[in-house]
Order: C-alpha cells, then sequence, then structure tokens
C-alpha cells in the first residue's frame, strides 16, 4: 500500500481515535458507578460506602484526565488533518461538537474539579449532586458526538449549496433526531457501562482472589453486576436496532459484513462463519442460518436486503448521475448563480448524486471526462475491504453475548446464592477485564471503516476530505503521537495498577476520625457547620 | 424553519464574531493564569511543598478553564467553518506543538504527586512548564501571523492550499513580529498567574509569583506598544474594495481585498475603538502597580481589564478580516464570508444563550465554593486527594 497523505491521515485519525476511545468507555460507565455508590452512601450514611466512591473515584480520575487529553486532538484533528472536510459539512458537523461543549463537557469539567476537591467545603448532598453532574456531562457528551458521527452514516437534514460549495443545514430537528445517532448513542454509553462494570468486577473479583477489602469487593461486585447486566441487554438489543437502520441507510455497510454478494431472496439467511474473497466476489465456506439475516435487517419475511453487485450496479448509476450534477454545479459558480432555470432544475434533480461524481476525482480532475473504465472503477470503490468487516462484526458481537452470560453468571450467584464465588469465576472475572474495550474498538472500527470510501456516506469521500500536507508533516505528527501516547499509556497503567495494589486508603476507623476532625476544623473556622461530606 | 429570518445574516455573522471574541477572551481570562502559573511553577516554588501549592490553586478549576478552549474550537468549527479548516491545516506543526504542550498539561496535574520520587515530580513541574509557556507564547505568535496576512490560496473549489515545505512553512511562522505578539502574549499571561497566585497563596510562593509577575507585566506593557507601533509603520493592512455584501454566501473569493496602507487606519474610521488598546495598557499598569503593593483582588481584575483590552484590540482593529490571506488577498476570510449558513448560525446563538449563562453561573459557584489560600497545611493533611 502505498503511504500517501490520505493513507497517513487515515491512520493518524484512525490511531488518535481508538486510542481516545481506550479511556471514554470507562469514563462513561464508572462515573455513573460511582455515583450510584455515593447515593447509597448519602441515603444510608454508612463510612464503606463512602470508601468505594472515593477508591473508585479515584481510578476514575487518573482514566478520566487522558480521556479529556486525548478529547482535545479529536476536536482540533477535523481542522489540522481534514480542512476540506470541516470546510464542505462545517456548517452541520461542526454544531453539535459546539454544542457538546456548551451542554456537556462544560459541565463534566467544572465539577470534576469539586468531585475531588470538594469534599471538605461540601455537604454530603451537595456533593452527591456534583458527582451526578459529572456522571450526566459525561454521558450528554457522547450524545452530541454521537449526532455529529450519526451524521457521517446518514447526512439526514442538509443539502448543497453551489455558490458556497458546502453542505448546509436544513432542519438541526432531522440533524438532532437522526434515528441513526440516537441508536448508536444508547449502543456506545451502554458499551461503556459494561466496561466499567466488567472492570469494578474484575479489579473486586482481584481482591477476592487475594483475600484483600472483601468488604469492598463484595458490594462493589453486587453493584457492577446488577447494571452492567441490564447495560449488556442494552448493548445487543441497540446494536440490533443499528443494524435495522443500516438496512436503510448504509445497504453497502450491512452487505459488506455480511459477507452478501448476491441479493438473495427474502428472507435472506445469515452467513455465521466463512472466508469472504474480495476478489472473486464470494464467500468461501459459508456456514448459514436461514431467515436470520433477513429478520434482523428488515423485520419482515418479504423484503429484500440487495446484495454488494445490485449496490455497486446502483452506484455506477449515482456516479453517472454525479457527473450531470457536475456539469450543472461548474455552470452555476461560473456564472455566480446566475443561470437559466433549466440548469438549476438539472443541479436540484441530480444534486443528490454530486459525492459519487467525486469519486471519479481519484482518477481524473474532472469528473465529466471521466472514460467509462473510470467509471466502472469509482463504482468499485464503493465497496469497503470485506474481510476486515466480516470478522470484527462477528468477533464483537460473540464478545457481546459473552457479557450476558458471565455478567448474569455473577448477577445470580451474588444474589441468590450468597456470595460464593468459586475460584475459577473469580479468575475468569479478572481475565475478561479487557474484553469489553477489545469490543468498543471492534466496533468502531466496524462502523467507521465499513463507511469507507466516504468520510460522509454519499456525500464526500475520504480522499477529498483531507488537508493538503506534505506527507513529511504527517510523518512528524504520526511519529510524535506514537511515541508521545505509548510513553502515557505505560505512565496510565502503571498509575491504574499502583493505585488498585494501594487499594483503599482509608479503613473505617481513619474515615470516622477524619470526619470527627473535619467538624472540628469547620466549627473553629465560625462557619455553620454544614453536613459533612464524608 | 423560517424562525431563524426574524434576525438577519448580517447581524447574526456580526454576532458570531463577538462570541468569538468572547470565547477567546473567555479562555485567557481562565485557562490563562492555568497558563501563567505552568510557567512560573519551577520558578515560584523551590520546594516541593511550595510547588504543591501552586499547583493546588489551579488544580479544581484547570480543567473547567481548558474547556473554554476546547469550546473556543468547537465553535469556530460551528460558526466559522472555513475559519476552522484553514487556520488549523495552515498552522499545522504549532497547532501539533499547542496539542502536546496541552495533552502534557492535564496529564501533569493529574499524575505529578502520584509517586513520591523526586525526578518523577520534577519531571513533571518541567513538563507543567512546558504545557503553560508553549501554548501561552504560540497563541501570540499566530495572533501576530494573522495580523500579517498568511500565505494560503483557495481553489475553485474553496480548498485550502499552502505552498512551501513544511519546514519553512513552520520557520517563517516565528518572524520577528509574530515573536513579538508571542512576547506579549506569554509575558500577559504570566502577569496573570502572578496576579492570581497573589489571591491564592501567602508566603514565599507569594513573594516570588509577585515579584516576577510585575517583571513580565512591565514586558508586557513594553512589548505591545512596540507591537502598535509596529503595525502603524511597518505592516500593511488590507481592506476590501468594491460593493460589499454582507449577507451573501460564505464564498470568501466573491469579494475583492486589496493591501493598502495601515491597519491602524480603522481608528480613522472608528475611533471609538480606541478604547480596546486603553484598556489593555490601563489594565495591564494598575496590575503591574498591584503586584507591587501586594494588593488580591483588585489585581486580578486589572489583569483580566487588560488581557480583555489586548485580545480585543486586535479583533476591532481588523475587522471585517479575520484571517487574511498574504498570498492571495481575494482569498481572505471574513466576518462577511466565511461564516455558517443563516440557519446554523441562528441555532448555534439559541444554543449558546440557553447554556452561557448557566456555565458562567455554576462557574461562578464553583469558584466561591474553592474560595479562599491554598496552604501548606492543606497540602500535607489531604496528601491523598488533592495534586
Amino acid at each position: 500500500m502505498e503511504l500517501d497523505i490520505v493513507e497517513l491521515s487515515r491512520l493518524q485519525f484512525a490511531m488518535t481515535a481508538m486510542y481516545h476511545f481506550l479511556f471514554v468507555p470507562l469514563t462513561l460507565g464508572l462515573s455513573i458507578l460511582v455515583a450510584i455508590m455515593e447515593t447509597v452512601y448519602v441515603m444510608t450514611g454508612r463510612p464503606i460506602w463512602r470508601q468505594m466512591t472515593k477508591f473508585w473515584g479515584t481510578l476514575f480520575g487518573i482514566n478520566f484526565v487522558l480521556g479529556v487529553a486525548t478529547g482535545i486532538t479529536m476536536e482540533f484533528q477535523f481542522g489540522m488533518n481534514w480542512s476540506y472536510y470541516s470546510h464542505y459539512v462545517g456548517d452541520i458537523f461542526g454544531a453539535p461538537l459546539a454544542i457538546e461543549g456548551l451542554m456537556a463537557f462544560f459541565m463534566e469539567a467544572t465539577f470534576v474539579g469539586l468531585f475531588f476537591f470538594g469534599w471538605e467545603k461540601l455537604s454530603r448532598t451537595a456533593h452527591l449532586v456534583v458527582t451526578w453532574l459529572v456522571a450526566i456531562g459525561s454521558n450528554f457528551s457522547a450524545l452530541w458526538i454521537l449526532i455529529a458521527n450519526g451524521w457521517m452514516q446518514n447526512p439526514v437534514g442538509a443539502e448543497f449549496n453551489p455558490l458556497s460549495m458546502r453542505m448546509e443545514m436544513t432542519s438541526f430537528f432531522d440533524v438532532m433526531f437522526n434515528e441513526v445517532a440516537q441508536a448508536k448513542f444508547v449502543h456506545t454509553v451502554s458499551a461503556g457501562y459494561v466496561t466499567a462494570s466488567v472492570f469494578v468486577l474484575g479489579v473486586s473479583a482481584w481482591y477476592m482472589l487475594r483475600g484483600q477489602h472483601f468488604e469492598l469487593a463484595r458490594r462493589s461486585i453486587a453493584v457492577a453486576a446488577a447494571f452492567g447486566l441490564a447495560s449488556a441487554f442494552s448493548v445487543v438489543i441497540l446494536g440490533d436496532e443499528s443494524g435495522y437502520n443500516a438496512t436503510h441507510s448504509q445497504k453497502m455497510k450491512l452487505a459488506a459484513i455480511e459477507g452478501m454478494w448476491e441479493t438473495q431472496p427474502a428472507p435472506a439467511e445469515f452467513t455465521l462463519l466463512g472466508i469472504p474473497d474480495q476478489a472473486a466476489r464470494e464467500t468461501h465456506y459459508a456456514v448459514h442460518v436461514p431467515y436470520v439475516m433477513g429478520l434482523i435487517g428488515t423485520r419482515s419475511l418479504t423484503t429484500e436486503i440487495p446484495g454488494i453487485n445490485d449496490l455497486v450496479a446502483q452506484a455506477e448509476t449515482r456516479v453517472r448521475s454525479g457527473i450531470v450534477a457536475y456539469d450543472a454545479l461548474m455552470q452555476i459558480r461560473e456564472a455566480k448563480g446566475n443561470v437559466s432555470d433549466e440548469v438549476k432544475t438539472t443541479f436540484e434533480d441530480h444534486s443528490k448524486d454530486l459525492g459519487f461524481a467525486f469519486l471519479l476525482k481519484r482518477y481524473v480532475d474532472d469528473p465529466r471526462l471521466a472514460t467509462e473504465e473510470q467509471i466502472v472503477k469509482a463504482s468499485n470503490d464503493t465497496v469497503p475491504t470485506v474481510w476486515p468487516l466480516f470478522w470484527s462484526f462477528r468477533l464483537m458481537v460473540a464478545l457481546g453475548f459473552s457479557f450476558i452470560a458471565v455478567l448474569g453468571y455473577f448477577f445470580v450467584v451474588a444474589n441468590w446464592k450468597g456470595m460464593q464465588f468459586p475460584r475459577w469465576a473469580l479468575r475468569l472475572g479478572v481475565a475478561i477485564i479487557p474484553a469489553p474495550w477489545i469490543a468498543a474498538e471492534l466496533g468502531w472500527f466496524t462502523a467507521e471503516f465499513g463507511r469507507q470510501p466516504w468520510t460522509v456516506d454519499g456525500v464526500l469521500p475520504t480522499a477529498m476530505s483531507v488537508s493538503h500536507l506534505s506527507v513529511a508533516d504527517l510523518a512528524i505528527t504520526l511519529a510524535g503521537f506514537v511515541a508521545f501516547y505509548t510513553v502515557l499509556f505505560i505512565i496510565e497503567m502503571g498509575l491504574m495498577i499502583k493505585y488498585i495494589k494501594k487499594g483503599p486508603y482509608m479503613d473505617v476507623a481513619e474515615t470516622e476520625e477524619w470526619q470527627r476532625k473535619h467538624e472540628l476544623r469547620l466549627q473553629s473556622s465560625g462557619q455553620p457547620a454544614p453536613m459533612p461530606a464524608e | 424553519m423560517i424562525l431563524h429570518e426574524l434576525l438577519s445574516f448580517e447581524l447574526l455573522r456580526v454576532i458570531w464574531w463577538v462570541l468569538l471574541g468572547v470565547l477567546l477572551i473567555g479562555f485567557a481570562l481562565t485557562d490563562g493564569f492555568d497558563l501563567g502559573v505552568g510557567a512560573l511553577l519551577p520558578f515560584v516554588g523551590k520546594t516541593d511543598a511550595e510547588r504543591r501549592v501552586a499547583i493546588n490553586t489551579v488544580g479544581p478549576v484547570w480543567e473547567g478553564n481548558q474547556v473554554w478552549f476546547i469550546l473556543g474550537g468547537g465553535a469556530i468549527f460551528a460558526a466559522w467553518p472555513p475559519l476552522y479548516a484553514v487556520s488549523f491545516s495552515g498552522f499545522y506543526l504549532a497547532m501539533f506543538a499547542v496539542l502536546a504542550a496541552l495533552i502534557l498539561r492535564p496529564v501533569g496535574f493529574k499524575y505529578r504527586s502520584k509517586r513520591e520520587s523526586h525526578a518523577w515530580r520534577n519531571g513533571w513541574d518541567w513538563a507543567l512548564f512546558v504545557g503553560g509557556a508553549v501554548p501561552a507564547l504560540i497563541f501570540g505568535v499566530a495572533m501576530g501571523n494573522v495580523l500579517q496576512g498568511v500565505p494560503f490560496h483557495l481553489t475553485d473549489d474553496l480548498m485550502p492550499m499552502y505552498d512551501g515545505a513544511f519546514w519553512w512553512k513552520f520557520i517563517t511562522l516565528l518572524n520577528p513580529f509574530a515573536l513579538l505578539a508571542g512576547v506579549v502574549s506569554l509575558s500577559m499571561l504570566v502577569m496573570h498567574g502572578g496576579a492570581w497566585l497573589t489571591l491564592k497563596t501567602e508566603g514565599p510562593v507569594q513573594m516570588r509569583a509577585r515579584t516576577i509577575g510585575s517583571v513580565a507585566g512591565i514586558v508586557a506593557l513594553v512589548s505591545y506598544a512596540l507591537a502598535g507601533v509596529w503595525l502603524a509603520f511597518g505592516i500593511q493592512g488590507y481592506a476590501l474594495v468594491g460593493t460589499v455584501v454582507t449577507d451573501g454566501p460564505s464564498n470568501p473569493l466573491m469579494s475583492d481585498v486589496v493591501r493598502t496602507g495601515s491597519w491602524l487606519t480603522a481608528y480613522a474610521v472608528r475611533p471609538w475603538i480606541i478604547i480596546a488598546p486603553l484598556m489593555g495598557f490601563a489594565g495591564i499598569v494598575l496590575a503591574t502597580l498591584g503586584l507591587r503593593a501586594g494588593r488580591e483582588v483588585s489585581t486580578l481584575l486589572f489583569s483580566k481589564l487588560g488581557i480583555f483590552g489586548v485580545i480585543s484590540s486586535v479583533g476591532l482593529t481588523m475587522f471585517p478580516f479575520i484571517l487574511p490571506s498574504s498570498k492571495m488577498p481575494n482569498a481572505s476570510l471574513t466576518v462577511w464570508d466565511s461564516s455558517s449558513s443563516h440557519l446554523t448560525l441562528f441555532v448555534m446563538l439559541i444554543c449558546a444563550l440557553i447554556f452561557m449563562p448557566m456555565i458562567l453561573a455554576y462557574t461562578a459557584w464553583v469558584y466561591k465554593v474553592l474560595w479562599g489560600k491554598v496552604t501548606e497545611a492543606d497540602v500535607t493533611e489531604n496528601s491523598d486527594s488533592v495534586y
């Protein structure tokens, strides 16, 4: 593979985004788990729950900071590496990012300082409110980011303006209530909840194996198993919803994930396993399950799901229509909008296919001069590489079901078997700690690699979206990110392990002593003593 | 949606130009003192306990403060997409340096005191220094380049392009005028950090912060004045010619721009804008005097006034230009041709009107809760939970 600026920009984006998402799911879920624990503390007043809140809160903090730090890269990278994308769709895509800052990130970041520093300065209830605001802020952040991402998958509520040469918003409500975005939001935050639950459960299981901190571990498992099990069901159900949405918004992605080359009579069969062969357009050694694909994709027994070959044929029609749109666009632009109604109508009739004409820009500067061969090539480019999608999707789904099994088992034993976990189960709990992260990264890979060759599905090709930087620019930043992020990862893991080994830093007697001193301090400072947060 | 027609496109563009300034100033006023404290850290704290005091004055608030920066990025993306596209890719390696510095900073705050080792803590202190000083310098350098015009051009498809090798683009960013502007912003934010530490600390940390802060104030004063003189006599301004369409499509290539005279002709056209540089000078002078005299609250407020004046003077002087192009003046981005669409500006304004007052209210509440000095005793008693 020739590494040009497009490939390098994609590599850098994929790397920094996937790295960012090592920290995000734990932030999403752990913020809620910590808030739940603190709620129990405030309701019961039992010091063990405060100890749990502070312990998991410390781990939350170590993780949170890298989520914030690597998030800055994401916010700026669109402009740095994807400047044509930023120009072309910034009118729509920028809005949810800015709203994310206004509505969610500001709240989360402002209150997270008080979460750590406010224990002595706030009453119990006020501190609890602060904790919940951090959790809610984190989760609202995810909502707006996924509205932005959902628009890339299903660009609704926008149309092309020939005079400013970009997409412009026509309906903010369509963008906000994009069905793809809403399903992705619940799917993604639920995955974060599963990640945090498995993390809390695994660390607690490790304490149990070592015979340490039993009181903390037992209660943590009870909370994590219940919350995690509910979330694991939610992940699978909303994942299915995303698949159903893809049937009308991203047919090609769906067909590629299934390795479905030919359109099948409804209801289509589901390919459980097989070896997709892009060149031969065939999936070898396929193991089929009848009806399942049709049911998942269309929720009916009679609707057809188109295969890759038919979709390529449709793409070819759209490339040809896009060339007509491109020709009209050039006329409108040269005359600065003063063209006959006929040209305007032609453009409006074909403008939804303009992006398909841009696929030709890889082969020819002016799409109007494209040869038949180039049109065929551009149409074939609409098929993403099938085998990585096929496999990453299946692995993700298998992991998703395994979380239901493991969390379900722990839930049952925690509630009805008196927490009598056999050692193999505790070891399993420790061993699966990394699995939710793998599943989450596979999920993002499936969603974004499956969107190729587009940055915005059907609107703007990836190859056209990049900044005109030099290979040297990209080599410097890519090397810089790899080195910098690797060092940060090692430091973060080191601190995580150190603080997990250290365990909760105050036992119950110390907590009570602390509480006594705190009240004295408040009295001596002459203020009316609020209920101490400790 | 018809509702957005209530406000004219032209008015919305001006409002968003003001809001762009509000965000930049909000960032400089809040995160500015964090950056200043970072740049001051190795010099105001000689012992570990002193450094922890300095760090913990910003410990609970830097995260919220930094969101001004992230929101600034997001708002530029949403309201001024061409500006976001051209500037972030045009200043590519400089942006990368800012990013690296701003990633170091959170990590430094959070991780520094989590291990006992002297080498570990000292290393992070210098990381915090870099994380404070480098962005403070680069923001000024960027402003200095914007005033001179940036060598980009736009293709007919409005694709931003830059000429020259990557290292040449980076080196030319560091030209003398831009470096002077960098000195203005670095010294101003160091002064601001000094004012913050004066308010939040006592004893030797406060003494050192006052001394270094007042020196920085003098540097800021002199360099700001020098930059003004240089701008008057050494740098050509930009002007729109022909009919200026204020509510047309956002296409920078549709307007005609020439390089002519000086930026400071703006003060002849709109004499009232002189108030901005006057506020800049007055704020810096009063903050410097306050640092010398050891006044606390008023010094921080004057320091804020100075920053407000300096940043708004740049914006007001250039209006309606936002990012002029030295390579292809017609491609220059102005308030009238580089905004989002009418609808997007309207929707974003509604969001800003809903959320900005909430943000200001809860930020003020957090500062109120945290009001008071940070002492060495605070740090040692709560060694496990503070930074």
